[in-house]
């Protein structure tokens, strides 16, 4: 990293240069990029060994594994950026199945001609956002597709985390009477995302909740028995999550729109764009199911978390019934009536994630 | 953004409350029950299903849903036409993101044409239509316009700003329609207690176009917001009327709406359109003077004219209703196929497909066994 390993030639320019095709030919400009770029912002023992692969002493038992690719467009947004989302998002991934995140490796699909110092300012950020995470980004890859071929940069990341013993967590678990809890307001990701694409000057206040949520998930294992289960509501938002767990269970899912923390900056972007704030994406938020008797605690735990301040108790599952059969989602709203929360309407909205 | 927290007040369920329990007293006052009422508007459709309005009514109350759904009473015959400008006459055509999904002849959309090699892009403005043409100069843009009067003046100002900035290769597929002929076509053919009239329309046109729905066919006429105190007061409105024998058109979405209407949008439109002898809608079929004609001066940027588009008649698949549901004649559950082989995912009609559309509307939000709506 210090420029003594033979001779690459002049450094990168890291403020005015954009990336070339030459740097993903596997060539030398390829492993300069790596040296000046990767390896700085995520400087650890596997990485500095540079080898095709990285070779982890994992101790016995059950352990998680997930993969996620990042095609947000803009790369930017007020909150995050892809690559801290790159991380957040396996990390969350590991977490909803319980799993402590140790490992990621990660995927780059650069455009040609993309600027060098955005490339510099995403590695560092998914370096700071696995420090903090607790991960180690232990193996990467670099792609470089002509001009005109991808949208500046896409991400991949693959993780490996840990699941403590006795940690098992299972939506085939979920019986009628259990009770669902959400970790804080929705929408906010999504919202941000739209907004600062469509360019906005009035949603300043808007932030993207792209965070990690293992620490959470933690503290509501130790909590106490149970939990049943935990998803990560991002693409598709809450009522997505919640219809695929109607799904595979065979029961339906009741919730109280009252009961829906919403932020008054999301609710205004989801009017002007006529989206519900169900179906805006989250990165930082979990839904848990548990069983009854176990919502309090778990609820305490959850805002005694700083990933769960907000928490709230959203509904419950329950057997269906007439006009509400099992496997779907009915909504008791502001107004007093009842409907459906259906999957998406119509196209999803595209690259929020 | 704050200042959007006023929408919290159209939505107070108190205010909801007592106004639903004024509904149930001025419903045992009602002179002859159950009342149809028409909610125009898909938006309003969509609404009740969404604020779980309809099931809190009195049961004196029907509502009919009604033919206000861009998308949904779009003939085939045009989407045919548009398929045709992409795929055979090599044009890159850009639309509003509904109008792709919505099937033509054989089943055949936009987007199945799009796979094919079509250039279509989604556009949610018709300024963006134009700035296509001006970063492909070496291709034809068409801009596939559809929309009631609330999307007419835009499409009439691009036109004007493709003149003034001398556009050789951007041209308008114009399908803009006349709410007011609409409503003539279904008052002459279905019952209505009174009409739940248009928010958005009727920010452009105001009220005055709808004198002839009280005056003519002594059916009462309220104008009226999205919200759900706006349309619970628009039907208190109606209910008024009803109960004591009056037929008026009133204003609820006041805080919007001009009797005279916006008067520069106006002016855009019959700068740049006039009526065409007839149109033709589905459902409601050809209707005289419903729909909107690009002027002889602005001929060089009417798509119809350039590419000598004709529209053929095609009819609709007899399983499906979508005809009788855009009249009011027939709800969304009365049609065979909801729900089965016609869902958002596959949807064999227009009303299907458009977010404004009521089988959309009831299949995304309605219980999933039994009838409500």
């Amino acid at each position: 990293m210090s420029g003594g390993r033979g001779s690459m030639g002049p450094r990168l320019d890291l403020e005015k240069g954009r990336v070339e095709m030459v740097q993903g030919s596997g060539g030398r400009a390829s492993c300069q990029l790596v040296e000046e770029i990767f390896l700085p912002a995520f400087d650890n023992p596997w990485l500095r060994k540079e080898g095709d692969q990285a070779q982890l002493d994992l101790s016995e038992g059950r352990w998680a594994m997930s993969t996620d690719s990042f095609v947000i467009s803009p790369v930017f947004f007020p909150g995050g950026d892809i690559g801290s989302l790159a991380v957040h998002g396996t990390v969350n991934d590991l977490a909803m199945g319980g799993a402590l995140p140790l490992y990621l490796t990660a995927g780059f699909v650069l455009e040609e001609g993309f600027p060098l110092a955005d490339l510099v300012r995403i590695a560092r950020s998914m370096g700071e956002a696995a420090r903090s995470c607790g991960v180690s980004v232990v193996a990467g890859d670099t792609k470089v597709v002509e001009r005109g071929k991808g949208d500046g940069i896409y991400i991949n990341t693959a993780g490996i985390g840990r699941i403590p013993p006795g940690v098992n967590l299972d939506p085939s678990g979920i019986r009628p009477g259990d009770a669902l809890l959400l970790s804080g307001p929705v929408g906010d990701h999504g919202a941000s995302v739209l907004a600062a694409r469509e360019n906005w000057g009035l949603a300043t206040s808007l932030c993207s909740d792209s965070a990690p949520l293992h620490g959470l998930v933690g503290a509501m294992v130790e909590s106490g028995p149970g939990l049943v289960c935990l998803r990560d509501p991002t693409r598709g938002g809450v009522a997505a999550t919640l219809n695929e767990w109607a799904r595979l269970s065979g029961l339906s899912f009741e919730i109280e729109e009252a009961a829906i923390p919403i932020r008054p900056e999301v609710k205004g972007v989801s009017e002007l764009l006529g989206i519900d704030p169900l179906y805006l994406a989250n990165e930082g938020r979990l839904l848990a199911v548990c069983r009854p008797e176990s919502a309090d605690t778990l609820l305490g735990a959850m805002r005694n978390h700083p990933a769960g301040r907000e928490a709230v108790s959203l509904g419950r599952v329950g057997r269906g019934r007439p006009n509400f059969p099992s496997g779907c989602v009915r909504m008791k709203t502001l107004m007093g009536g009842t409907r459906t929360v259906d999957w998406l309407l119509g196209d999803p909205l595209p690259r929020i994630c | 953004m704050s200042d959007l927290r006023y929408l919290e007040s159209f939505r107070d369920p108190e205010l909801g409350r007592s106004l639903l329990a004024s509904l149930g007293t001025l419903a045992r006052r009602l002179p002859r029950t159950p009342v149809r009422i028409m909610e125009f508007c898909g938006g309003h459709t969509h609404a009740f299903h969404r604020f779980g309005l309809l099931e809190l009514l009195p049961p004196e109350i029907r509502m009919v849903h009604g033919p206000g759904c861009p998308v949904c009473v779009l003939p085939k015959g045009r989407i045919d036409a548009a398929i045709d400008l992409s795929l055979e006459k090599g044009a890159v055509l850009a639309t509003y993101g509904d109008v792709l999904r919505v099937p033509g002849s054989h089943a055949m959309t936009l987007m199945k044409a799009r796979a094919r090699g079509g250039e279509i892009k989604t556009v949610i403005s018709a300024m963006e239509a134009l700035a296509l043409a001006e970063t492909h100069p070496d291709r034809d843009v068409v801009f596939f316009a559809i929309g009631f009067e609330t999307t007419t003046p835009p499409t009439a100002a691009v036109i004007l700003e493709a003149k003034r900035r001398g556009l050789r290769n951007f041209s308008v597929f114009a399908n803009h329609v006349l709410t007011p002929s609409a409503m003539e076509a279904i008052l002459s053919g279905t019952s209505l207690d009174g009409i739940i009239g248009p928010s958005h329309v009727s920010t452009v046109i105001g009220t005055r176009p709808y004198d002839f729905v009280a005056r003519i066919h002594k059916v009462p006429l309220v104008v009226a917001g999205f919200e759900p105190l706006d349309i619970l007061l628009a039907l208190r409105m109606l209910l008024s009327q009803i109960a004591e024998g009056r037929s008026e058109v009133e204003n609820e979405y006041a805080r919007a709406v001009a009797p005279e209407g916006n008067l520069r949008s106006l002016e855009l439109i019959s700068r740049v359109f006039e009526r065409a002898p007839a149109f033709e809608w589905r459902g409601l079929g050809l209707l005289p003077q419903s729909g909107l004609a690009i002027r002889e001066e602005f001929g060089f940027f009417d798509a119809q004219r350039r590419f000598s588009i004709e529209v053929g008649h095609v009819s609709d698949p007899g399983i499906c209703e979508c005809g009788d549901i855009l009249k009011g004649v027939k709800g969304p559950r009365d049609c065979r196929i909801f729900g089965t082989i016609c869902t958002p995912d596959t949807p064999v009609g227009a009303c299907m497909v458009s977010a404004e559309g009521a089988c959309a509307a009831v299949f995304h939000y309605g219980d999933r066994e039994g009838a409500v709506s």
